[in-house]
C-alpha cells in the first residue's frame, strides 16, 4: 500500500468539509460585523451562501457549453473558422454514419429491452411471495461500474476456435445445447456485436426499470383489479386496459431515463471494443476524436449534437418532475 | 413541495401485500407447482441476470492455468483449485492498493463537497430573500439538461491552464460541479418543505445563520442528504470518463475504473489478474448495496434525471 496516497486520502476527507464550514462560518462573522440593516444584511448573507454553488456551474457547465459551442465552428487546433464544416463531416464521413447508426441502434433497442423486461418482471414478480429476491438480483448490477461490468461480460462472450474448449460462458452453453454450433466472436462479428454491447447495458439497467415500475404498481388500488377479475377480464385485457393505462406516466419517465443514458453510453463500449468492429458510439467517438485525432473542432461537435439530442428528452422529464402530480 | 417527497417516497420498501383473491396465494410446493410457467419465468431470468457475477466470482479464486482451459463451472469438480493468488497479486503487483485508495480519495470528498455546497445552496434558495431568486433555480434547473461531455474539452483547457490536471482537487471540483444541479434542485425543494414555524423559533431564540443550518437544517435533511449520498459515491466511484479524462494520463493518480479499463486493454486473455481487479472495484459499491439497499434505490432513482 502507498502511504503517502492514504495520507492524502485521509488528510483530504478531513479537510474538504472543515474548509467549506469554515467558510460558511466567516462568511456569517463577516457579513454580522460589516452589514448594517437588516434587508441588506441578509441579501449580502444570501450571497455568501450561494456563491460556491454559483461558481461551480458557472465554471463548470455554463461557461464550457457556450465555449463548447464556439469550438465546434473551428478547426482542429481552434484557430480556424470553419462554419458548419465539422458538422457536415459527422453528417458524411462513412465511419461517423455508422457511429449514429449504432446510437440508434442503442436508443431503440436498448431502451425497449430495458423498459419491457422491467415491465414484465416487475408485474410478474407482483405475483409471487419472492418478490423481493427477484428485485434484489436484477438490481444488482447497478451497484456494478460500467467498467466492471464490461470485464465480467467480455468474460461471457469470450471466444476459442471451434473445437477448443469454449471457456466463455456463452459459446461454451450453445455448443453443449447445439453440438454443430459454430463458436461466435461475440464482440467482433459486425453488427450482431452492437447488440452483444446493448445486452451488457440491459443488463445493467433493467433491474432499475423493475424497481421503479415495481413502486408504481403497488399504487394501483387491487379493488380496481378484482373487481374487472370479477367481470370476467383476463389477465392480459387487466395487463393493457388498466395496468398500464395507469402506470403510463411512471413509463414516460422511465423511457425517458433510459433515452438520456442511452444517448450518452460510453463505458461499455470503450472498455470492451473500444469502439472497434463498428461498435463506436457518439461519446466514445467523442473521446477518440480529443485524444486520439487531437482534433477539438469535430470532439466539439460530436458533443454539441449529443447536447441537442438530450435537450427535448431531458425538458419532457423535468416537465414532470417541476409540476407536481 | 410535494414533487420531492414523492420522489423519496417513491421507492420505499412495500409494506407486506394483503392477501388477495388472486390465485397463488396459496402456499408451499403445490403453490409453486400451480404456477409453474411464472416461476420459471423469472427463476430463468435470476439465473441470467447471476450467472455472469457468479461466473467471474468464481473464475478470480481459479488459478491462470485452469482458467484459460477449462470454464468455470469446471472449477466445482475435482479436484478442486481454488486460490487467491490472482487477488494477491493484483493488489500488491498491480497498483491496485493505490488505485483503490485513490478512489477512496476521489470519491469522498467528492461526495461531501457537493452536498455541503448544494446544502449551502438550497438553504439560500428556500429561506433567504434576494433580488433573482428565483431566476437563478430556474437556471440550476435548466442546467440538468447538459451532457458531461458538452463541458470535457473547455473544462480540460482550464485544468491544463491552472496545473489541476492528474490532481485530486481537479477531479473533485468537476464531480463536484456535475452534481450541483441536481443536488440544489432536490435540497432546495427538501428544505424548502421544512415547517416555517421551526425557523421563526430559532431566531426568536437568537440562533444565527450558522446554527441554523448546523444545527437544525442538516440534520432535518437526513434523509434527503442520505439518498444524494450514496448516489453521488456511487457515481463518483463508478466513474470512468470523468477521471479518464482529467486524471487520464497519470497512473498515480488513477482510480480503480481506470486502472482495470487500462488492464482489459494491456491484458487480453490474461483473464487472472482482470477477474481479482473487478472484484476488487466492486467490494465497496456491493457492502453500500447490501447495507443500505433502501437509500441505495432512493437515491439511484433520484439520480434517475442527473444531465
Amino acid at each position: 500500500m502507498n502511504l503517502r496516497v492514504l495520507l492524502i486520502a485521509v488528510l483530504s476527507i478531513i479537510l474538504v468539509p472543515a474548509v467549506l464550514v469554515a467558510y460558511s462560518w466567516i462568511a456569517e462573522k463577516f457579513v454580522g460585523v460589516t452589514i448594517r440593516g437588516a434587508q441588506t444584511r441578509e441579501q449580502v448573507r444570501s450571497y455568501f451562501w450561494i456563491a460556491p454553488a454559483f461558481l461551480l456551474l458557472a465554471v463548470f457547465l455554463v461557461y464550457p457549453v457556450i465555449s463548447t459551442i464556439i469550438t465546434s465552428l473551428l478547426g482542429p487546433q481552434g484557430h480556424k473558422f470553419v462554419a458548419f464544416g465539422n458538422y457536415g463531416y459527422i453528417f458524411s464521413n462513412p465511419d461517423m454514419l455508422i457511429v449514429l447508426r449504432n446510437n440508434l441502434l442503442w436508443l431503440v433497442v436498448f431502451t425497449f429491452l430495458t423498459t419491457a423486461i422491467g415491465l414484465a418482471m416487475a408485474v410478474l414478480a407482483d405475483r409471487v411471495r419472492y418478490e423481493n429476491v427477484v428485485k434484489a438480483i436484477l438490481f444488482l448490477p447497478m451497484a456494478i461500474s460500467y467498467v466492471a461490468a464490461g470485464v465480467i461480460w467480455k468474460f461471457m462472450y469470450q471466444f476459442q476456435p471451434a473445437g477448443a474448449t469454449q471457456t466463455g460462458t456463452l459459446n461454451a452453453l450453445i455448443v453443449s445445447i447445439f453440438p454443430g454450433f459454430q463458436p461466435q466472436a461475440w464482440l467482433i462479428n459486425s453488427p450482431g456485436n452492437t447488440f452483444a454491447l446493448i445486452a451488457v447495458g440491459v443488463w445493467i439497467w433493467a433491474g432499475f426499470c423493475m424497481v421503479i415500475i415495481s413502486a408504481s404498481l403497488k399504487g394501483i388500488p387491487k379493488d380496481v383489479l378484482d373487481s374487472a377479475r370479477i367481470d370476467g377480464a383476463t389477465e392480459m385485457q387487466l395487463f393493457w386496459r388498466i395496468t398500464v393505462p395507469l402506470i403510463s406516466s411512471t413509463l414516460t419517465v422511465v423511457v425517458t431515463t433510459m433515452i438520456i443514458n442511452v444517448l450518452k453510453i460510453f463505458d461499455i463500449v470503450y472498455v470492451m471494443t473500444s469502439g472497434n468492429y463498428n461498435t463506436d458510439v457518439i461519446a466514445n467517438s467523442m473521446y477518440k476524436q480529443m485524444f486520439i485525432f487531437q482534433d477539438y473542432g469535430r470532439a466539439a461537435a460530436t458533443a454539441v449534437i449529443l447536447f441537442l439530442a438530450v435537450i427535448p428528452v431531458v425538458v419532457v422529464n423535468i416537465r414532470k418532475f417541476v409540476t407536481p402530480s | 413541495m410535494s414533487s420531492t417527497s414523492a420522489l423519496l417516497d417513491h421507492a420505499e420498501p412495500k409494506k407486506k401485500k394483503p392477501s388477495s383473491a388472486m390465485a397463488g396465494e396459496r402456499r408451499g410446493i403445490s403453490g409453486f407447482l400451480g404456477k409453474l410457467p411464472l416461476n420459471l419465468v423469472l427463476v430463468v431470468f435470476c439465473v441470467i441476470w447471476l450467472v455472469p457475477t457468479v461466473g467471474l466470482l468464481v473464475s478470480s479464486f481459479r488459478p491462470a492455468t485452469a482458467i484459460s482451459n477449462s470454464g468455470w463451472w469446471r472449477a466445482f469438480t475435482p479436484p478442486l483449485g481454488f486460490t487467491l493468488d490472482n487477488y494477491i497479486h493484483v493488489i500488491t503487483q498491480q497498483n491496485m492498493g493505490t488505485a483503490f485508495l485513490n478512489s477512496i480519495a476521489i470519491a469522498v470528498p467528492a461526495t461531501i463537497m457537493p452536498i455541503l455546497i448544494a446544502a449551502f445552496a438550497g438553504y439560500t434558495l428556500a429561506w433567504l430573500n434576494f433580488p433573482g431568486k428565483t431566476g437563478v433555480f430556474l437556471v440550476v434547473v435548466g442546467l440538468l439538461v447538459v451532457p458531461i461531455q458538452m463541458t470535457l474539452i473547455p473544462v480540460l483547457r482550464l485544468f491544463n491552464y491552472f496545473k489541476l490536471t492528474g490532481t485530486y482537487p481537479g477531479v473533485w471540483l468537476a464531480h463536484t460541479a456535475y452534481g450541483m444541479p441536481f443536488a440544489v434542485y432536490l435540497l432546495r425543494n427538501y428544505i424548502g418543505d421544512l415547517p416555517r414555524s421551526l425557523f421563526e423559533v430559532a431566531r426568536i431564540d437568537g440562533a444565527d445563520n450558522f446554527t441554523i443550518f448546523y444545527r437544525l437544517i442538516i440534520p432535518l435533511s437526513v434523509p434527503a442528504i442520505a439518498s444524494l449520498s450514496i448516489f453521488q459515491f456511487m457515481w463518483a466511484w463508478n466513474d470512468l470518463l470523468v477521471a479518464l479524462i482529467y486524471l487520464g494520463g497519470f497512473p498515480n493518480v488513477a482510480p480503480l475504473t481506470v486502472a482495470i479499463s487500462g488492464l482489459v486493454n494491456s491484458y487480453g486473455q490474461g483473464w487472472q489478474y482482470l477477474t481479482a481487479a473487478a472484484f476488487v472495484s466492486m467490494a465497496l459499491p456491493f457492502a453500500v448495496f447490501f447495507s443500505m439497499q433502501r437509500y441505495f434505490v432512493r437515491g439511484i432513482l433520484a439520480g434517475s434525471v442527473k444531465g
